[in-house]
């Protein structure tokens, strides 16, 4: 095993990105991710890496949209309102089928909002960020070793499928310190890229990198074809955790560090004779519905505890059908519940079950 | 060993947030489970700042401490904010150099420890947070008295290496000192 270091998750990230393989990191300071752009200046340019502090952050993810013409992996990283103004971008990586790493370390919205912990980029994460029909892959991280697996995983099926990933973390996660131990230097994707645009050594036809396509018939079909590459990213790629869901009554479902602080009131509450567990999402697109469907025949009810006024409850909802009732424990604005508040739903949803 | 629950709050510039990561990599250096937690923002200009640390031997759940066994506070707001929150039997200690108040909880323990006075007096000044841990670190052995060298040697900037001796006096100092109560 190797040693493990103590890291912030913002630098966790960092970290991993350039094990994996990442040298070119393109972005613009914003609380509370600055420390991702902060160890990309430092390391970047001993590893002959780039590291661009771009005039913005549409610039930066356009720089982003450049270098992944090219077939080689880069990124950016931002919080909740410069993840706004990526958005065009998105959908431009999206329409021209390239993969890229999008970090989201959310704080407060609407608008510049506040700087403390939220998930209220939920939605804009996984419902496409940006115009058109599209996906990217959603990543949410629980803890700072999280920070740095799920950065090389997101990177992987970027690769793999040919779309933008985007790690989703939040405040907490980006600013705390825990042990890790870092991923091997690996490629987390293929060094021959033959959509690349890379020259053509007149040898072979033009790869052409574009997302506009005036002709409809051909750009319905682009459109099928990508939800048919969704299709299979949703049968392959779902990741979760089960946490004392063996006997469970009550399946909390939270994710990042609202399931951090689910997991002490579960263990809380077990001690009261409540028996309760929880479904963890690691990838909120694709969502974890099948096992959350399958929890659905067992408990009695779910609590959905975001950091949102309840975004993930609809796809909560979706997932079981509506057939267990769904509430809700959230705090917002960079208020981030205690344990004692996630106890004392859960103690009233076993009260209202007796 | 017991989890200790950890919160060091008070102005922001007066290390806490440093006292906390000599803590955490002391922690790491013994293979403990472990979390730190800043706050931040605009707070770490002069308002008032924290860090929550969690030392285990079980995995950290939530990296957030709602009710600290082990509470340092460096300004007076923090002792209004965090006395009623500290855990039945939790040890809280104070710097009485800038808290004047006393203690109002009767199922705790306390030490109050001039920290800031005793820096000044040996001239390490800004090193009252390290007085503090000194204290901390008798009183609750939540890391080995040998490990917290190695950390500090860790955590200390290869630019101000030259201060591991005073840091390291500072803790030394909180170590035997005893609290008039």
């Amino acid at each position: 095993m190797k040693e493990k270091v103590l890291m912030k998750g913002n630098e966790a990230i960092a970290e991993a990105a350039i094990l994996a393989g990442c040298r070119h990191y393109f972005g613009y300071p914003i609380t509370p991710q600055t420390e991702v752009a902060a160890y990309m200046a430092k390391k970047m340019p001993k590893i002959g890496g780039t590291f661009l502090q771009a005039e913005s952050e549409i610039a930066a993810i356009n720089m982003v949209y450049g270098v992944a013409s090219t077939g080689k992996p880069s990124m950016t990283s931002s919080s909740s309102p410069g993840i706004s103004l990526k958005c065009e971008g998105i959908s431009y990586l999206a329409g021209a089928d390239l993969p890229a790493l999008i970090v989201d370390v959310q704080r407060g919205g609407p608008g510049l909002g506040g700087i403390q912990p939220s998930q209220s980029d939920y939605f804009l994460a996984t419902r496409g960020p940006g115009h058109g029909d599209f996906h990217v892959l959603v990543f949410a991280p629980a803890s700072v070793q999280e920070m740095a697996d799920l950065t090389g995983r997101a990177l992987h099926l970027a690769w793999k499928y040919r779309m933008p990933a985007m790690l989703l973390a939040d405040g907490t996660m980006g600013q705390m310190m825990e042990p890790v131990e870092l991923p091997e230097e690996h490629e987390a994707f293929g060094t021959d890229n033959p959509w690349a645009a890379v020259g053509t050594g007149m040898k072979r036809p033009h790869n052409i990198i574009n997302s506009l396509e005036l002709s409809p018939e051909r750009l319905e079909e682009k459109n099928v074809e990508r939800f048919e590459r969704y299709a299979e990213i949703e049968k392959n790629e779902c990741a979760w955790e089960e946490y004392r869901m063996e006997d469970a009554e009550i399946c909390i479902v939270s994710y990042g560090i609202t399931a951090r602080i689910s997991r002490n009131a579960i263990v809380a509450a077990r001690a009261e004779g409540i028996k309760v567990g929880m479904i963890r999402p690691i990838t909120l697109w694709p969502f974890p519905a099948e096992p959350l469907l399958a929890a659905a025949d067992k408990v009695d009810s779910f609590l959905c505890v975001e950091l949102n006024m309840g975004q993930m409850k609809d796809d909560l909802e979706l997932a079981i059908r509506c057939r267990k009732p769904v509430d809700l424990c959230y705090r917002v604005g960079g208020m981030i519940p205690t344990s004692d508040e996630v106890l004392d739903h859960i103690r009233a949803l076993a009260e209202g079950g007796r | 060993m017991a989890d200790h629950e950890i919160v060091i709050a008070g102005f922001g510039g007066q290390g806490l947030l440093f006292a906390g990561k000599v803590l955490a990599y002391a922690g790491l250096l013994e293979g403990r489970e472990l979390s730190w937690l800043p706050s931040y923002g605009p707070e770490m200009r002069g308002g008032t700042a924290n860090c929550n640390v969690i030392l285990s031997d079980t995995p950290v759940g939530s990296p957030i401490v709602q009710h600290p066994n082990v509470l340092v506070v460096m300004n007076a707001p923090s002792l209004d904010k965090y006395e009623p929150l500290v855990a039945p039997g939790g040890k809280i200690f104070v710097d009485s150099t800038l808290v004047t108040r006393k203690v109002e909880r009767t199922d705790v323990d306390v030490f109050y420890v001039p920290a800031t006075q005793m820096a000044a007096d040996r001239g390490m000044h800004d090193l009252a947070n390290m007085v503090l841990l000194g204290t901390v670190l008798r009183e609750t052995g939540c890391v080995g008295e040998e490990t917290i060298d190695e950390a500090l040697r860790h955590v200390i900037p290869a630019r101000k290496a030259h201060l591991f001796d005073a840091n390291k006096a500072a803790i030394e100092a909180g170590k035997g000192y005893v609290s008039a109560a």
